[in-house]
């Protein structure tokens, strides 16, 4: 094994003979401006995916337009959760970042070894569980917003059958499944989901196949937890209504999209950027919904107004924190019942609420 | 009943769609390695495709001429694989996988500016009449063009292939470019043919998926579909009419994955998603049983580079 | 005028040497281009892709780990396709191996010896064995085509991987997140350094050198050519093909699991749904840019991690986007292919008609 200081010794020397060869070439690294803060963010998918990885990058953006400034900004895309993901970002920071957003749950624990490594470094890791002296965790009360829409969907649906395009069976989609059912049971008990596992989060062409056959098995109504816009492009083409995600696909099926939920993580990331600015960044744990603007879901469309009154009325209530999707007593697809979840039974959430027929993996 | 049957239909068209881009695909690979090529990159073509068409029909408004242009990239992408591995000679198989890591990256520089942005949808045959006889009307009479197109490019190969002189001249390239050359005839000439059809439909295959499959554009949409065509080019052993049986199976398959969830059943989901490659397998295994010499059907030259020596 | 390849009677020690600089020359022209035309300084952009990756020990050890799966499966792959075997499926004996190398943490959690680490890599080359097997066996059965099984075998083998990790081999105490227990102690690689280099390496050099020394002092490495390169004369000499297909797959299905297993074991540290890059992939290419030979697989795996390495590099410092950097990438394994066929042929430029139009 080698000893740490001869490490970093040869470490420099290499450096700083390549440096001469750079600058005799006139190579010299990027010229910085060094009252600049750097902050980077690291993706899972292309930037261009107009879902999950496009919406952090909005964010990103926002932080460049409201505090260009004072920050650069870089990312790295398309960063698989596997060998790669430690080195994306372990290149990060050594590249003189003060900040680094690690936007993907399988960026947890590579996040975490490089800011073992790196303790003057912060880091914000999105979806995980693992908090650290430097290592924040940052993420979206999306099940709220799902409420909102199973309300809709709840009222809007007359075959009583809603179809449910989602992508993995994590936690936060299946809590979003729950609290979709909830809503819409709150309205509606006569109401049935049909799931379906594309087992990928950015497939258009399996996600259309999925919203066929769901129509075709009666679903008058579509949502999902995937990224693309096939599902609504389909249920525009049918006719029927249904709802985005991720980013406002209204663009994509004007005349079916009655709204999305989308991720907004603008406000977060200049509010953290700007803690770090001012030098009162701490480790922290986040889990903003729609009353901080996280969850947003644009103007309701495509449905009467006394639905759209009834989903501005919840929106208001959940923002107000008078209704809690979790809240009350649920009943389990088992039969048993639980009391008012707390915010780790949601993180951790395995099991569906009664009425969903589809089994999870054990 | 008219529920059941309203079900029946919704997975039938569905099956069609989701066959035809690796029908498309598979056909100008099929004739490809006839020829004795082994292109790999069908991915990077059909991407090139798939972005191209969506471009050209966007700007222009006209999802035919998207899908001309979808062509015409999947061939300009197949140019460098043929200067290289026929003029060149160089690996087959290296040169493809390059190919494909080339058409991902250089498709996701063009559609750059066109995410988020809603597509042009190939419109649906309409034949008034017709398209409209309940259950049949829209599954034989209304589908869109590449739809039939993809059937009767399956038919004219096949005959081209079999019944036809140029069919001999390119099969005799694939299974013995020394004597083709003996003969006189140009076994570069016609493998760069083969090569450019091939690319033309790949990129058919990928125009299919942003103009009629899901009228959008998203960086790798074509999400390992080209992978899947090639696999069933080797299934076909070579023969379009098993291809189209194959491209029908593994959409089939694939489709009914969905079903079977949207019914309630539970059984895991990776399973389902599993099947279709299962079943291509054992259906495999059992052609090869039962014709006992699959291996006839496999261009001998597959694969080799061709020298002519003076 | 048009251009014509001549055979050189043997391989050119030259050109040998003269081909890759020009490779390394037309891919730097290129990509100068290429960087001008998108507005990046071409020097500093060559310097960032090509020449940073070697400019600290940190990224050069990262080099060598990027490396390490792709020489372990690329020398795998050679052996196969020397041999006329196409296993197009290392991917799939890559996830094979490393499920059954989780099988010791997973459910042996509290064992922790040097056996431990022993006992996974043996299970992940084993499991990768078994994998490969299958494509093999219904090659030879049946007649399946194992270019055909060996592909659908790796989507079957990741989605069993997402099954297990989402489901029954999830860690307990992981909020139902799908990802295995993490490894620890003697679950894991012993590094070198304090970066992640470790001792996958040593295994990858070790197996390299073990088959180049099989291909060329050996009878197997003789069978292997021969049936390889003239069936006929193989069987005649009493080699069988049917063995030959089973010994290639176990070979090279070994070598993927066994390098699933080390991924896991080092850079990965747990089972989760995502464990490869696509490495069982990117080896094809490697085998054959180095020319299905064990030591020039070395040399075209490293090539590869540049690449890669200098890619992500790109996008740090130059804000270049990861889809230029792809195409970059294609260009270069063009060009090196291209720069190739100098080594086997000798380039002519004569005036006329194509040999084939002249003929007839």
């Amino acid at each position: 094994m080698k000893n740490r200081s001869a490490l970093t010794r040869r470490d420099a020397m290499r450096s700083a003979l390549l440096g001469s060869v750079a600058l005799a070439t006139g190579l010299g690294g990027p010229a910085l401006a060094a009252d600049k803060l750097k902050a980077a963010w690291v993706y899972v998918g292309p930037v261009g995916d107009f879902g999950y990885s496009y919406q952090h990058d909005q964010g990103r953006l926002a932080v460049e337009k409201a505090l260009g400034d004072k920050v650069q900004t870089s990312f790295v895309e398309n960063v698989p959760e596997g060998p790669d993901a430690e080195r994306a970002i372990e290149r990060l920071a050594r590249d003189g970042n003060k900040l680094i957003f690690t936007t993907s749950f399988g960026f947890m624990d590579p996040t975490i070894k490089v800011a073992k490594k790196f303790p003057n470094v912060h880091f914000e890791h999105a979806t995980g569980y693992k908090k650290a002296e430097n290592v924040a965790i940052y993420n979206a009360r999306f099940y709220e917003g799902r409420y909102v829409i199973g309300q809709i969907a709840g009222k809007m649906t007359k075959s009583n059958t809603i179809g449910y395009i989602v992508s993995f069976p994590i936690p936060e989609v299946v809590s979003g499944i729950n609290s979709f059912m909830l809503g819409a049971q709150s309205v509606n008990p006569n109401v049935k989901i049909k799931v379906v596992w594309v087992n990928s989060w950015y497939d258009p062409g399996k996600e259309a196949d999925a919203a066929k056959v769901l129509i075709g098995q009666g679903a008058d109504i579509l949502t999902q937890h995937t990224d693309s816009t096939a599902a609504l492009q389909v249920a525009q083409e049918k006719g029927i209504l249904a709802f985005g995600q991720s980013s406002d696909m209204g663009k994509f099926a004007p005349k079916t999209q009655i709204t999305s939920i989308v991720d907004d993580w603008a406000t977060y990331y200049i509010s953290r950027v700007k803690l770090e600015l001012e030098g009162k960044w701490a480790s922290a744990d986040t889990w903003d919904g729609i009353a901080k603007g996280a969850v947003f879901l644009p103007e309701i469309k495509n449905v009467p107004a006394d639905v759209k009154a009834m989903a501005e009325k919840t929106i208001a209530a959940i923002k107000s924190g008078t209704l809690k999707p979790f809240g009350g007593t649920i009943t389990k697809q088992d039969g048993t019942t639980v009391k008012d979840l707390d915010d780790g039974a949601i993180l951790g959430m395995n099991w569906y609420v009664k009425g969903i027929d589809d089994k999870l993996p054990q | 009943m008219n529920f059941d049957l309203h079900a029946l239909e919704a997975v039938l068209l569905t099956i069609v769609t989701a066959s035809t881009p690796l029908l498309l695909a598979g056909l100008g690979e099929l004739v490809t390695e006839r020829a004795g090529v082994l292109n790999l990159g069908v991915e990077g073509m059909m991407v090139m495709g798939a972005v191209a068409g969506f471009a050209v029909a966007l700007t222009t408004g006209s999802p035919e001429l998207g899908i001309i242009a979808a062509a015409l990239a999947g061939a300009a992408l197949a140019v460098p694989f043929g200067v290289l591995t026929l003029n060149l000679v160089a690996n087959q198989v290296a040169t493809g996988l390059a190919l494909t890591l080339l058409g991902l990256g250089l498709s996701g520089l063009i559609g750059e500016r066109f995410v988020g942005q809603p597509g042009v949808r190939l419109p649906h045959l309409h034949i008034p009449g017709l398209s409209d006889i309940p259950f049949f009307g829209p599954l034989i009479f209304g589908q869109d063009l590449l739809v039939y197109l993809s059937l009767a490019l399956a038919a004219v190969v096949s005959h081209v292939v079999f019944r036809t002189r140029l069919g001999l001249v390119l099969r005799a390239v694939g299974d013995n470019h020394a004597s083709a050359h003996a003969l006189g005839y140009s076994v570069i000439g016609v493998r760069w043919g083969a090569v450019l059809f091939g690319g033309a439909l790949s990129g058919l295959g990928g125009g299919y998926l942003s103009l009629a499959y899901t009228p959008q554009w998203v960086e790798n949409m074509t999400a390992g579909r080209g992978w899947i065509a090639l696999a069933l080019v080797v299934f076909s052993s070579w023969l379009p009419g098993r291809l189209v049986a194959g491209a029908y199976l593994f959409g089939a398959v694939t489709i009914l994955g969905f079903f079977v969830q949207g019914l309630g059943i539970g059984v895991p989901s990776q399973l389902l998603s599993s099947l279709p490659y299962v079943v291509t397998i054992v259906a495999l295994v059992v052609i090869s049983r039962r014709r006992g010499a699959a291996r006839a059907d496999t261009p001998a030259c597959l694969g080799q580079s061709f020298v002519p020596d003076r | 005028m048009r251009l014509e390849l001549e055979k050189r009677p043997e391989r050119s020690k030259i050109m040998a040497v003269v081909s890759p600089i020009a490779a390394v020359v037309a891919t730097l022209l290129t990509g100068a281009v290429i960087f001008a035309a998108i507005g990046i300084p071409p020097l500093k952009g060559l310097w960032v892709f090509f020449l940073e990756p070697f400019s600290s020990l940190w990224s050069i050890e990262e080099l060598v780990v990027k490396a390490t799966p792709l020489i372990l499966i690329g020398i795998g792959l050679s052996i196969a396709y020397r041999a006329n075997v196409w296993n197009i499926g290392a991917e799939g004996q890559l996830t094979a191996g490393a499920l059954a190398g989780s099988l010791v943490p997973i459910f042996a959690n509290s064992w922790q010896s040097p056996l431990t680490l022993v006992a996974m890599l043996a299970l992940g080359v084993l499991g990768g064995m078994l994998w490969g097997l299958i494509p093999a066996l219904l090659k030879i059965k049946s007649g399946a085509n194992e270019i055909l099984v060996s592909l659908m075998l790796v989507y079957v083998a990741q989605l069993l991987l997402d099954w297990l990790v989402r489901g029954p081999w999830r860690d307990p105490h992981g909020y139902n997140f799908p990802k295995s227990v993490s490894f620890d102690g003697w679950q894991t690689m012993p590094t070198i350094g304090d970066g992640r280099l470790n001792w996958g390496i040593l295994f990858a050099l070790v197996a390299a050198v073990a088959l180049a020394v099989l291909l060329r002092r050996t009878m197997k490495g003789f069978e292997i050519r021969v049936l390889g390169e003239a069936p006929r004369a193989g069987r005649f000499a009493g080699f069988s093909s049917d063995r030959m297909v089973v010994f290639a797959f176990l070979v090279s299905g070994g070598l993927a699991g066994l390098a699933g297993v080390i991924e896991l074991t080092s850079t990965v540290g747990q089972l989760q749904p995502n464990i490869s890059p696509g490495y069982g992939f990117t080896a094809i290419i490697v085998a054959f840019l180095g020319r299905l030979d064990p030591i020039g697989v070395i040399v075209a795996a490293l090539m590869l991690a540049v690449s890669y390495l200098g890619g992500e590099a790109a996008q740090v410092a130059l804000g270049l986007s990861d889809k230029a950097a792809r195409v970059f990438q294609g260009v270069l394994l063009f060009w090196v292919l291209a720069c190739d066929t100098l080594i086997l042929y000798r380039l002519r430029f004569v005036p006329g008609l194509p040999a084939g139009e002249t003929a007839r």
